[in-house]
């Protein structure tokens, strides 16, 4: 019954502020925890709030980009570009998270220790990983617009924006890398990566070779 | 004239952290505390939990004019691998360890090897009340009220024999008692060592309680080492067996991430892990950090154990 179908419009008039309603509840549940934390009241953030506001924004920035990554499969299988209506908003939400968690930790952790900080950068690898994965995805969050997408031409715009590939493989290493001993969870977070990567296995082998005649 | 002499192990920072940054540090424990006890404790957990017996132990030397952690937080915020790997998980998980009856293997070179009863090696008359720090390897801190016997006061016991270097300690692995083992995040079971000079130095306490009662079972119950001027994991927990050896026993964590855990694991704030800075620690229940002392403050006590010592290649 295509009358029941949603069409594009009702998307972007309806399906898109849900979304980033849903998108914004974990930023909502940290921000509302360290007012109650800042207050003297009672929050969730535990015992360790810091450490609890670093994993809890980091969790969420890598499942967002996860799911963007997640969105051209989808659309493939449900045979319908609509999906696609949502990617560049869900992969702004990811950068997003990736700023509440550096936020989190430049300020709230490491009190603007600059020195420190630079030291992190400098010396352990995970952060190192970490940081390179921020600063490959400013350059995708800047050019996210329209605008961009004309003054670059679709092409080289989408060329730059293949390296969301190599952000969400330098993500789900700063994850491994973060926990002690051989944990299970980031790898569930690896094993879901390489699946939406291997949607895209054939954009990265070579070109079969045109017959000669 | 009365002078009260004060050890450098007992001088804290606190004496010199203005009174009001003081309170508002503990008034966010509090809160942070209290929200997590609220969402850790539902009915049927809360049923299946042990009652803890009191426990009468006399005063000592070992006493601390910081704050002492609060009781919540030290039971419900733990790394106890064997119980899962979340900081929750041993708090909601531990309930299924039987701590009682407990025995312990003591083999090795010792002239009494034999499987004891935990009451014929810790005197239960003799407990000791003692105050120490808890640096955690993760930069965190707590400072904890222990409840136990020096460790020296059991190895006695045990009569550990001349070619004796070191001891070996090995937690339960029980896998009907610790979920946690199915995963392999360490290889089971968890073992932790001592050089014996660093085993019968007076510090070293084997604590079977904490806040006036017996431990909690995420604690390390029924026994557990605590070693306070090393981090957190060398206070191995849950112990059943006490080996004497002639080499370096070879340590969980150790073999897991030799670079990253040594077998001494002394406090150092100048020797970095590799993925992290160990000059300050985060004091459970304070916003800020504060700077991590050598040895954990204990140096007065233990540093003769590492003269001459190089403490970044032996780390």
């Amino acid at each position: 019954m295509p009358s029941m179908s949603i069409t594009s419009k009702q998307l972007r008039q309806f399906g898109k502020p849900v979304v980033f309603g849903l998108l914004l509840l974990p930023a909502l549940w940290l921000a509302w925890n360290w007012w109650l934390a800042f207050q003297f009241q009672p929050n969730g953030l535990g015992f360790n709030p810091q450490e609890t506001s670093n994993r809890f924004s980091g969790d969420w920035a890598l499942r967002i980009l996860l799911l963007s990554l997640a969105i051209t499969p989808l659309s493939k299988l449900v045979g319908s570009p609509k999906p696609i209506l949502f990617r560049r908003m869900i992969g702004l939400f990811a950068f997003f998270y990736v700023c509440v968690h550096i936020t989190s930790y430049v300020w709230l952790d490491m009190l603007f220790d600059w020195a420190e900080l630079w030291s992190d950068v400098m010396k352990r690898i995970y952060i190192t990983v970490g940081f390179a994965a921020f600063l490959l995805l400013v350059p995708l969050a800047v050019t996210s617009t329209n605008g961009w997408i004309k003054r670059m031409g679709a092409k080289n715009w989408q060329r730059l924006h293949q390296a969301i590939y190599v952000i969400g493989l330098l993500a789900v290493v700063h994850f491994i890398m973060m926990r002690k001993g051989f944990q299970i969870e980031p790898l569930i977070y690896a094993a879901i990566l390489v699946v939406l990567l291997a949607f895209r296995w054939r954009k990265f082998m070579p070109k079969p070779a045109r017959a000669v005649g | 004239m009365l002078i009260k002499h004060k050890h450098s192990w007992q001088e804290t920072e606190n004496s010199v952290t203005k009174e009001s940054l003081y309170l508002n540090r503990r008034t966010l424990m509090v809160g942070a505390a209290a929200a997590g006890a609220a969402i850790a404790a539902p009915s049927v957990f809360a049923q299946r939990k042990r009652e803890l017996a009191p426990l009468a132990a006399r005063p000592t030397d070992y006493k601390s004019n910081e704050s002492l952690t609060p009781e919540n937080a030290v039971t419900q915020y733990n790394n106890f691998y064997e119980f899962g790997v979340g900081k929750g998980d041993p708090y909601q998980n531990a309930w299924r360890l039987q701590p009682k009856p407990w025995s312990i293997r003591v083999d090795g070179l010792v002239d009494k090897p034999g499987e004891y009863a935990l009451e014929d090696l810790v005197d239960f008359n003799a407990l000791e009340d003692r105050i120490y720090r808890l640096r955690c390897v993760e930069a965190w801190s707590m400072v904890v009220p222990w409840i136990g016997v020096s460790l020296a006061s059991v190895l006695k016991k045990i009569e550990p024999q001349s070619g004796a270097k070191y001891v070996r300690f090995e937690t339960l692995a029980d896998p009907k008692q610790m979920p946690g083992l199915r995963w392999p995040v360490l290889d089971w079971p968890y073992v932790e060592g001592l050089r014996l000079d660093e085993a019968m130095n007076d510090l070293a306490l084997l604590a079977v309680g904490l806040y006036g009662k017996e431990l909690p079972n995420q604690n390390g119950a029924p026994v557990r080492l605590v070693v306070p001027w090393k981090y957190g994991f060398k206070s191995i927990k849950s112990v059943v067996r006490i080996s004497l050896t002639d080499t370096e026993p070879k340590t969980s964590w150790n073999l897991s991430a030799p670079r990253e855990y040594g077998f001494y694991s002394n406090v150092n704030p100048e020797v970095d892990h590799p993925r992290w800075s160990q000059k300050r620690e985060r004091r459970i229940g304070e916003f800020g950090r504060r700077e991590t002392q050598k040895f954990n403050g204990y140096g007065e006590l233990v540093a003769d154990l590492y003269a001459g010592m190089d403490l970044r290649a032996k780390y």
